[in-house]
């Protein structure tokens, strides 16, 4: 009898590290690029059976205004840093230009004037961001869909990108900025702290805050790291696709991505880019960042945001 | 009919039987192979319990719940509170996690607007660095260990695939062999004695036997419910966060009242089907190990022969 709470701890002992052993390996299991392509799979899977379920005309559920939350809650880049923003902002955006460009037979450019000029479409839907939470918010826009076929896509056209005005990734060069109720702690530049990285060793991988701006700054060559995003045809034309100038009956305010924003509804939140400058046609994203189609998605997160 | 296809004629034959079987036989079971029976000298028997589809797709479920609890605790982690209705409500969470500004920082929890310290485990942990993180669960509770959000995704995805995958070739050769029937759709002599059972089973006597062939009442309406309520249920929630699921079926949301509810419904089915497993370990351990263990590796299960003094046991088959 004596024997058997040392018999106890010895397996107790060797559960624990049974279990340690095992978490590591699937920790390096994780990062070993055969493994990450496999568990890959899964997402390349959602993909392929959402757009099976979903009809190019499929609609996300919209809701009443009184389901409208009270605050919407800001996320990622809440004020951007660049100085070239700040000043149309100052201006109440009466100098901002939307470029339309890329693989189209007639690129264009609209001040926001004109754009508020253009049929709109008014949606109350849902946000719903990668970390778990949602935000019910009504948004004004233009759809997507009539810029493009004012621009006439040529053929190979197969995707859209958003260029954005705010720098992600240069933090500290950059004066104060991109402080809110939930990102005080963070440098000016970050992303969104929740968010992480996956790219490099272990130690990279935390809270996506100021100290990777070095780390991808020697990637880019020193050029700041502007957030973009991209979404295939199928979600550019769809008709809650808008690029939204108002929320909640009022301008976008600059903390929800001021003076226009990307709403894709279909997706979830880090596809919704903030501060579009410029929409672009390409055949293939492969050249822009780090290849992956967007910000976020050069740190590893999935092309799509669908689940 | 469905049974019948099986081709262990036992199998096939005895919910039928059992349906009208107000007489003293023995209660027929799912075997459906056996050794032959020796007769009254034998003291044990061996039994063919688990064809290799079922052990298979058991210890593939194992794995991908496993890996399901543990990547979804990461995934929670990135916005580690629980909320009800369509949108987060975030000054009123049902739940939530949080560090303090303390030094070092303190972890707290908040149920229901109650806070409790749960330093170490709970808001805030020492992670493989040896630091104090803000974090939800800890770090040796997740997949991967350090904060990964998207890491975290990739294998939840892939598993919760091939956990889907898995459970439709269980339940589908499960209907086909009649097994699944046999598992968890209790008898009407087992309905009858429900409340022997539950006595059985809570001073830890278990079956002995004939009786032990058959899963008693409480084991098939536990796995019927994990099996038929729990799973599914969870798989619904987790669809019901997929802005894109909501598009495609919208029933998704109405029928957990709200994405948010979904997500908090996902969480606490996921926290019951660890009660559920803690359970299932400590029961395996207790009715012998080796022997389940080695029934759900090779499929062969002994049992013992009933110990004609147990008064207990005696009564259920009245």
């Amino acid at each position: 009898m004596s024997r058997l709470p040392s018999r106890r701890a010895l397996l107790t002992g060797a559960s624990a590290m049974a279990a340690a052993a095992m978490l590591g390996g699937c920790d390096r299991l994780g990062n070993a690029e055969w493994f990450k392509r496999t568990l890959q799979t899964g997402e390349d899977a959602n993909l392929f059976v959402q757009r099976l379920l979903l009809t190019d005309r499929t609609l996300a559920p919209e809701y009443a205004e009184a389901d409208i939350s009270p605050w919407f809650k800001p996320n990622g880049t809440e004020d951007p840093p660049d100085k070239a923003y700040k000043a149309l902002a100052k201006a109440k955006f009466a100098k901002y230009h939307l470029e339309v460009d890329g693989l189209v037979e007639a690129p264009f450019k609209l001040s926001l004037a004109d754009l508020r000029k253009l049929p709109a479409r008014t949606q109350v839907t849902r946000h719903d961001c990668v970390e778990g939470w949602s935000a019910i918010g009504k948004w004004t826009g233009v759809p997507l869909a009539d810029l493009l076929s004012r621009a006439k896509l040529k053929p190979e056209g197969r995707y859209v990108v958003f260029h954005c005005a705010d720098t992600m990734d240069q933090g500290n060069a950059l004066e104060g900025g991109g402080e809110g109720e939930e990102t005080d702690e963070a440098p000016a530049g970050n992303a969104n702290p929740s968010m992480t990285k996956q790219s490099g060793s272990g130690e990279s991988r935390k809270d996506a805050g100021g100290q990777q701006a070095s780390e991808d700054t020697a990637v880019s060559g020193g050029s700041p790291v502007r957030y973009y995003e991209s979404i295939d045809l199928v979600d550019a034309f769809h008709p809650q696709t808008i690029l939204a100038y108002d929320m909640n009956g009022q301008a976008l305010p600059v903390s929800n991505g001021a003076p226009l924003r990307l709403r894709v509804e279909r997706n979830l939140g880090y596809k919704q880019a903030k501060y579009v400058m410029r929409i672009e046609v390409v055949e293939s994203f492969a050249h822009l960042g780090e290849g992956k189609g967007g910000y976020w998605e050069d740190q590893g997160y999935a092309w799509y945001a669908g689940i | 009919m469905i049974g019948d296809a099986s081709g262990g004629s036992v199998t096939g034959a005895s919910a039928l039987d059992d349906r009208h079987s107000e007489d003293d036989r023995l209660p027929r079971t799912y075997l459906t192979r056996s050794a032959p029976d020796t007769g009254e000298v034998e003291r044990r028997r061996w039994m063919f319990r688990h064809p290799v589809v079922i052990r298979l797709t058991h210890w593939v479920n194992a794995v991908c719940l496993l890996v399901l609890l543990m990547s979804g605790l990461q995934i929670f982690n990135a916005h580690p509170a629980l909320y009800w209705g369509k949108v987060s409500t975030f000054d009123t969470p049902l739940m939530a996690m949080s560090s303090t500004e303390d030094d070092p920082p303190k972890g707290v929890t908040t149920v229901f607007g109650h806070g409790f310290d749960t330093t170490g485990w709970l808001g805030s942990s020492v992670g493989s660095n040896g630091e104090a993180a803000d974090r939800g669960f800890p770090a040796w509770s997740t997949l991967p260990s350090d904060q990964d959000l998207t890491g975290g995704r990739s294998w939840h995805f892939f598993f919760a695939w091939a956990f889907v995958l898995n459970g439709l070739a269980y339940v589908l050769y499960g209907l086909v062999s009649g097994q699944l029937r046999f598992r968890v759709i209790p008898s009407r002599d087992q309905i009858r004695h429900f409340g022997t059972s539950v006595w059985e089973h809570l001073t830890l006597r278990f079956p002995q036997g004939d009786e032990a062939k058959r899963y008693n009442v409480i084991q098939k309406l536990t796995y019927l419910v994990v099996l038929f309520v729990l799973l599914p249920v969870q798989v619904l929630a987790g669809l019901a966060m997929s802005p894109a699921m909501d598009a495609a079926f919208p029933f998704l949301l109405t029928l957990f009242d709200g994405r948010q509810s979904a997500r908090t419904v996902h969480f606490v089915v996921a926290a019951l089907l660890v009660l559920f497993v803690i359970v299932h370990v400590a029961l395996v351990l207790l009715s012998g190990f080796w022997n389940n263990m080695r029934g759900m590796l090779t499929g062969w299960f002994v049992i013992e022969r009933k110990i004609e003094a147990a008064p207990v046991t005696g009564e259920t088959r009245a």
